[in-house]
């Protein structure tokens, strides 16, 4: 049970960054008490009845002490850089400077890694971490609080835009190991950034990464946000992203999740008066893969849109859950929140989970939300088949273009054509030109 | 080319063909007219190799091959060619990704060597002038958006470029109105070679005026049950399918 990862962190306590500040150690008590009592989320909470993690209790995936990363494939690490980034590489939950690239920031523009911000500006830290967790709470968030080892942070003043994207890239080396991460983005005022994280693993290892993100948008800011999971296939990722919006502030979010054996994704945004907030994803799984989708969007103000839309691609055995809730609180009139999920199944044994919520307490919305579940058309497959495409391609330039589809709305040039290798190396396995797209 | 011998077909029990011969030669533009419900969209699948469909008895041959025993991309490969009543629309597809994917199929099929990206271009410039197509629609997905002329117009370009032995219209002028049909007619009369034929599925006799037929064939109850020149599409579109019916009834 989680006394023993208790046990086990106890004595690493020590080594975790912020250890000079009382709020922070606090803060890391409480929510160590909530764990201790909890542990890990399990099946019989609402929230978590499709995404089963206790296996992650027996297998005692342990944080690595030491801060070096002596065998990194430095190489490797280039390959899932973007071109034309900042970027800040944490190597199995520890920032890691000789890899990022951070040179050049604008004036007043802060990237660094947690444990540095604890330093250097332990007040703005202060104001932000937790702020966008108000209203959260599991195993997982407090796990988290309690051990996060490091993690990005990012501070873009009011009025700036940010002219080129920044990159967090989350890498994992070793076998059986942690990476527990807390990164916090904040924006001010009218200021505008576009900001990735890029998850990776060595193939062939297993391994959990516990990531969780706050966002801060300040009035009238705007946040292109793309997460990006291509974890190992023997992976257990759980990462949140939680956005809390102040008025007219805008957030758009991709999430494409292509890796790990088990992954759950938590995408929560909370809308002010006049936001807006728009949510994509694509999850692809095969084997015995099994992903978890979960957004929730409260609209809490007057004048705010959403427009959510996922797509899930399940093939063999894998396992697809899409929880997708938005709630209009009374005062929120005017709201106009959309939701769609469409879902793929291409083998008999592949299985989803779709569960669309709107719970609207006001009364004068335009809401709206749609899941259909389904195989590829067969009228759409004759077709291709008549024209001389043989029938296993034919099928897999469907899968490819409702996936596709999704790739096709990421507005980052670099990362879309990036986004589709992996959606061409992992799925579908055959058929699929590259050259002719 | 194409031999239909007494092809009697099922769709779910219920006999929809009842005996149809139809001899087809290269070069040959053979007109199948016949009031809703007669079987033509029926025949027009069943040559395409659509499943759904029982055959009890009769043969078709192409080129000498059972036809009936060639999966759908084979007879593609072979040269059959359907231009469908209902394109269907492919998100996410482009149709210029699905011209080079069923043009080399069939070439590599033909055992002829890929195109490259820069012949394929200049021919698909080319055949596009002959449907009055923009060459946007290139990069379009297939029929996504397309109004009911655009998808006529992109089934004749997929016939253009994939160069059929046999063409099968299946009321390829239903919905269209008077310039798309020219249009679309132009396209095919283009395409009429010594060695190419086509059988041209409609209710009405209108395309007739446009494309020639050498045949005309009167197809009521899953029957075939009058043959004849031009000439016989201009005394149905003058007396309707009205007394065709009675000739069956009275015969049955």
């Amino acid at each position: 049970m989680n006394a023993q990862y208790i046990e086990r962190y106890e004595s690493l306590v020590d080594a975790l960054p912020g250890q000079h500040l009382p709020w922070l150690n606090a803060l890391r008590q409480l929510a160590l008490g909530s764990f201790a009592a909890s542990g890990f989320p399990s099946p019989r909470e609402e929230e978590w009845k499709y995404t089963n993690v206790t296996a992650l209790e027996k297998k005692l995936f342990q944080p690595l002490v030491s801060a070096v990363s002596e065998s990194v494939d430095t190489a490797w690490v280039e390959t899932h850089k973007l071109a034309d980034t900042w970027s800040l590489v944490l190597v199995d939950g520890r920032f890691n400077a000789e890899l990022s690239e951070l040179a050049d920031l604008p004036a007043n523009v802060v990237v660094t890694n947690i444990s540095e911000a604890l330093q250097q500006h332990p007040e703005q830290v202060k104001n932000l971490l937790g702020s966008a967790l108000t209203h959260e709470s599991h195993g997982f968030l407090a796990f988290n609080t309690a051990y996060f080892s490091d993690g990005a942070f990012i501070a873009i003043p009011a009025g700036l835009v940010l002219d080129k994207p920044v990159q967090i890239l989350h890498v994992s080396t070793h076998s059986e190991a942690l990476a527990n991460t807390r990164s916090l983005v904040g924006l001010g005022a009218n200021a505008q950034a576009k900001l990735i994280e890029t998850f990776v693993g060595v193939a062939g290892l297993s391994y959990l990464t516990a990531a969780v993100s706050e966002i801060c948008l300040a009035e009238n800011a705007g946040l292109e946000h793309y997460k990006v999971q291509v974890e190992s296939e023997k992976a257990y990722h759980f990462g949140g992203v939680y956005a809390s919006q102040a008025d007219s502030s805008r957030f758009i979010q991709h999430n494409l999740s292509f890796g790990g054996l088990l992954a759950r994704h938590e995408i929560h945004a909370e809308l002010t008066k006049g936001c807006d907030c728009e949510l994509n994803g694509l999850f692809l799984a095969k084997g015995r893969q099994h992903v978890d989708s979960h957004t929730l969007i409260h609209h809490t103000e007057p004048y705010g849109t959403s427009r959510e839309t996922y797509r899930g691609v399940l093939a063999d055995r894998a396992r697809g859950v899409f929880q997708g809730r938005i709630v209009v609180h009374p005062k929120a009139q005017k709201t106009s929140a959309e939701m769609n999920n469409r879902n793929l199944l291409l083998s008999e044994d592949a299985e989803i989970d779709a569960k669309p919520q709107l719970e609207i307490l006001a009364d004068d919305v335009k809401c709206s939300h749609g899941v259909a579940v389904g195989q590829l058309d067969p009228e759409s497959v004759f077709y291709l088949v008549s024209r001389g495409v043989d029938t296993e391609t034919a099928k897999n330039m469907l899968t490819f273009a409702f996936a596709n589809e999704m790739v096709e709305k990421i507005g980052l040039d670099s990362l879309r054509g990036r986004v589709q290798e992996h959606l061409l190396d992992l799925f579908p396995q055959t058929g699929i030109r590259r050259d002719w797209l | 080319m194409l031999k239909i011998e007494n092809l009697h077909v099922r769709v779910d029990d219920k006999p929809i063909l009842k005996g149809i011969t139809l001899h087809v030669k290269p070069g040959e533009v053979h007109a199948i007219m016949g009031p809703n419900g007669s079987g033509k969209s029926t025949l027009s699948h069943i040559l395409a190799g659509r499943d759904g469909y029982e055959v009890t008895s009769g043969t078709v041959t192409y080129q000498g091959k059972n036809l009936l025993e060639m999966p759908p991309e084979e007879r593609a490969r072979e040269g059959v060619f359907l231009a469908f009543q209902y394109p269907v629309e492919i998100p996410g597809v482009s149709n210029v990704y699905l011209l080079k994917a069923a043009l080399n199929a069939v070439r590599k099929h033909r055992g002829l060597p890929e195109l490259d990206a820069i012949d394929f271009l200049k021919m698909i410039k080319q055949k596009i002038k002959l449907v009055e197509m923009d060459e946007k629609f290139l990069y379009r997905a297939v029929n996504e958006g397309f109004s009911g002329g655009e998808k006529k117009r992109n089934e004749i370009l997929q016939m253009a470029v994939l160069e059929p032995k046999l063409c099968i219209l299946d009321e390829t002028d239903s919905g269209l109105d008077i310039d798309a049909l020219k249009v679309v007619s132009d396209g095919v009369n283009s395409l009429r070679s010594a060695d190419r034929s086509f059988i041209l599925v409609t209710h009405y006799q209108r395309l007739l005026d446009y494309i020639k037929p050498d045949h005309v064939h009167v197809l009521a109850q899953g029957r075939i049950v009058k043959s004849g020149d031009a000439s016989l599409a201009l005394e149905l579109e003058e007396r309707g399918y009205g007394w065709i019916d009675q000739t069956v009834s009275v015969a049955a």
